[in-house]
């Protein structure tokens, strides 16, 4: 049996390695976005100085530097996301009801990729620099962390039609079941929250577009790097524990 | 280990009552982290504004709330 710091510390390791891999992938699909972004808007703030929110023009990072912090900052959050997941794991692992530990940590994982990624982002999409008003961030950050654990309960609500149904209920109704359950609290999430329209009419639209799939692109590598990389490392550590005994996943034979 | 490996084995680690708190402490100390990159606009840092600045493109593209 594992102790509650070896599962913590896989977690915190797996996550490393996927914060450093959505950075390689955000740096390469998101970068030039970025710039092209920064660039429109420069543009706006020279034409006209007194509305722009000229935040570039201080220089307290150079760009070059921006561009390397890219790294630092998925990889810091990698290492919290890996943190978390693997609290998660640890605390609800009985209760999921999956047999194999990797599928556990992967569903897991999942989970929190549909639940705290992909709903927020239905609603709130990642906007490149030059979108988005300064004067209501508050507002945006608070109904987007709002949308975050609203995205995690919808989850939750799916996976507890799913068991709330009768023993005996047929399997796709069991699932409808889950799908209605997270469909609906995702919708009065929807409606409740208010919406930011703070795209500037003259930005290009095939930009933003681009922005916007490299932006959850980013996010899904973190969450699969994530989940595979702590499943993995769970399996090693087995492996090591059982010592003579291998788990039956290491002694499957490697295909040449 | 024990000989009585499951076929398949469920890993899962023990937390006992009294761990609770330094879950609850590891826990809060991963969210500080992920707020610091996500959310912090210099209030916690105390380096100013310069992590929120380095750190800049990445919070565009893990698709928080910016600016």
């Amino acid at each position: 049996m594992p102790t509650f710091t070896s599962v913590l510390l896989r977690g915190l390791l797996a996550g490393l390695i996927a914060g450093l891999l959505a950075g390689a992938f955000a740096h390469v699909t998101g970068g030039p976005r970025v710039e092209a972004a920064i660039a429109i808007e420069e543009q706006a703030v020279h034409a006209d100085p007194a509305t722009g929110d000229d935040h570039h023009a201080e220089e307290l990072v150079s760009r070059e530097g921006q561009r390397a912090g890219l790294f630092l900052a998925t990889g810091l959050f990698g290492v919290a996301m890996g943190g978390l997941l693997s609290i998660a794991y640890a605390l609800l692992r009985r209760r999921l009801r999956i047999r194999h530990d990797a599928h556990a940590a992967l569903a897991l994982a999942g989970a929190a990729l549909l639940g705290a990624v992909i709903v927020p982002f239905g609603k709130y999409p990642a906007n490149p620099p030059a979108v988005g008003n300064p004067d209501t961030i508050n507002q945006r950050t608070g109904s987007y962390l709002a949308m975050v654990i609203l995205g995690l309960v919808a989850v939750w609500a799916g996976a507890l039609a799913y068991r709330s149904m009768r023993a005996g209920a047929p399997q796709w109704s069991r699932c409808a079941a889950a799908v209605a359950g997270f469909l609906a609290t995702v919708a009065v999430g929807y409606r409740a929250l208010p919406s930011f329209n703070e795209v500037p009419a003259n930005f290009p639209a095939g930009l933003l577009w681009d922005f916007r799939l490299a932006s959850l692109g980013t996010q899904l590598v973190l969450w699969a790097g994530v989940g595979l990389a702590f499943a993995a490392l769970l399996q090693r550590g087995q492996a090591k524990a059982a010592g003579s005994e291998p788990s039956p996943e290491a002694t499957v034979p490697a295909r040449a | 280990m024990s000989s009585a490996t499951p076929a398949r084995p469920l890993t899962q680690p023990a937390v006992s009552p009294r761990m609770v708190w330094a879950v609850l402490a590891v826990v809060a100390v991963l969210l500080l982290l992920a707020y610091l990159v996500a959310f912090d606009q210099g209030a916690v840092s105390r380096s100013g504004m310069y992590l929120h600045e380095l750190m800049h493109d990445g919070r565009h593209l893990l698709g928080v709330p910016c600016h």
